[in-house]
């Protein structure tokens, strides 16, 4: 039985769309964890539940209607936040509280649908479709080559913005490319864990990494080994035992962290 | 002689304070101005402006001729080393990675490690940042700064966390650059020992300037040397 799950189809297109959410939550989170933005997928991923309502009430495929409010909304809250001020986490309050008020709002007025909102709530990876898949994959290579591309832009930016205006770097048009990016990353990632459980993946495979990883690039790569592994264990142990994948990979990037502690503090990772 | 940078009649006023008052000064090209002046006698302001971080000043700032309003082609001439190096303590960056960021043209790879090894650090290539110690983080960010060959070097001493010994390799340092390199550098300093051992000019800057020339001038001149200590420790004492 174990072997003969490898052979489905519909596993073959969880396993890769899984494994390219990894990446891509991955590399994008550790650049807000960096930023101390752990919670903006989360906030973004609550508002999204808003945009999903919309577009179940309008008739419209409900990613569709995630993808224009999440990044609409993720837009306008750092514009909000710097121009009036507000600290970083209470405007990630501010866009969470929106989305859901917004979400159960329209929910109420369309008198419920309960069943189609349950599969964004928690995740649906093994009904991608190959249409959901293609998206998947291309999203993923599109933000990748971007992020490769301004790679040194938004690494200075992340690490001091003053500095890295002053090396003149547009700081502001890469702050807001990372808002897209990141608007982008957690609609793509809600098929996999659902609207709930978005910020594991972007912030427990890189908390994890940080640990271990001395430069960069190869914290990323950690960190993104991590991901992997905990999607694709995750997806298969889940089916295998017929539980739900999202919790399933969100626990097992869990264990992996508290793993890392735990050799952390018997001394066996230099502390830093 | 070549002017690097000039400074006409710069003002800049702040809802409750003018930090900076019709301040003018020229540094030519090979200088090394140290520049004196108590806590919030509007040297990081004056920095600031320099660097285009705050635009809201009256008067004008020239680099090589060319008005900083009308163009960001200064910041390429300039090397940055800020006071306090805020980051991340746990930010996952290596020595390396941290110099990496300071280059312009990625492809000039070897130069990293011709810049550490010129400040002495190239032994720390490959540690964490966050693992450092003050003087070394120091020399880090002036290898970051130096990293794309600047014809300016601009720094923002820090007055706490340095050990004496990195303090002196930090000046010969300095000293190095100014004579070999011909680089001309402009330096925040707290020292008044310090900046009448290294700089051949000087600036005092208190909200205005109250003198800018050859820095055995301001030294020869006891009344001068005397009014500036007072006002820097009545400074001292404000702030304690």
């Amino acid at each position: 039985m174990s072997l003969e799950i490898l052979t489905y189809s519909f596993m073959h297109r969880a396993l890769i769309s899984g494994i390219a959410i990894a990446i891509l939550c991955s590399v994008v989170g550790l650049f807000l964890v960096l930023r101390r933005y752990s919670l903006f997928g989360d906030a973004i991923a609550h508002s999204s539940f808003g945009g999903i309502a919309l577009g179940l009430l309008a008739g419209v495929y409900p990613l569709w209607a995630a993808y224009g409010v999440s990044i609409v909304s993720a837009l306008i809250i750092t514009k909000i936040k710097d121009k009036y001020n507000i600290s970083g986490d209470a405007s990630i309050a501010v866009l969470l509280s929106s989305g859901i008020a917004v979400g159960l709002v329209i929910i109420g007025l369309s008198g419920g649908f309960t069943i189609d909102i349950f599969s964004f709530l928690f995740g649906s990876i093994l009904l991608v479709s190959v249409d959901d898949t293609i998206l998947i994959l291309s999203l993923t290579g599109i933000i990748l080559i971007v992020i490769l591309l301004l790679y040194r832009q938004i690494l200075y930016s992340t690490f001091n913005e003053e500095q890295a205006k002053v090396s003149g770097i547009p700081v502001e048009k890469i702050n807001y490319l990372i808002v897209f990016m990141a608007g982008i990353t957690v609609v793509t990632s809600i098929q996999l864990v659902g609207v709930l459980l978005i910020s594991a993946l972007f912030v427990i495979p890189n908390v994890t990494a940080i640990m271990y990883g001395r430069g960069f690039k190869q914290t990323a790569i950690i960190s993104m080994s991590f991901s992997i592994f905990s999607v694709v264990v995750g997806i298969l142990v889940s089916y295998i035992l017929d539980i739900t994948p999202a919790g399933t990979i969100v626990l097992i990037s869990i264990g992996l962290l508290a793993g890392t502690m735990g050799i952390k503090s018997a001394g066996l990772l230099s502390k830093n | 002689m070549l002017k690097a940078v000039e400074i006409n009649h710069l003002t800049v006023q702040y809802p409750d304070v003018k930090a900076l008052d019709d301040v003018s000064f020229v540094v030519n090209q090979g200088d090394f101005l140290g520049i004196i002046g108590p806590n919030g006698a509007g040297k990081s302001t004056l920095f600031d402006s320099m660097l285009g971080l705050n635009t809201k000043y009256k008067g004008e700032i020239k680099f090589f001729g060319e008005n900083i309003r009308k163009s960001k082609n200064h910041l390429k001439e300039i090397g940055y080393v800020p006071q306090k190096p805020i980051f991340e303590k746990n930010f996952p960056a290596t020595v390396s990675d941290v110099v990496r960021m300071g280059l312009r043209n990625e492809s000039d790879e070897n130069k990293i490690d011709e810049i550490l090894q010129q400040l002495w650090i190239h032994e720390l290539r490959d540690r964490r940042i966050g693992e450092l110690s003050g003087g070394q983080l120091q020399r880090v960010f002036i290898a970051k700064a130096l990293v794309n060959n600047p014809k300016i070097l601009i720094l923002d001493e820090p007055v706490t966390g340095i050990d004496q010994q990195s303090i002196e390799l930090f000046y010969s340092i300095l000293r190095e650059l100014n004579s070999k390199q011909k680089i001309t550098i402009i330096w925040s300093s707290h020292d008044l020992d310090a900046v009448n051992k290294l700089a051949n000019h000087v600036a005092c800057l208190n909200r205005t300037l109250f003198f800018h020339g050859m820095s055995e001038k301001f030294f020869s001149d006891d009344e001068l040397v005397k009014q500036y200590s007072e006002a820097s420790m009545q400074e001292h004492m404000h702030h304690h």
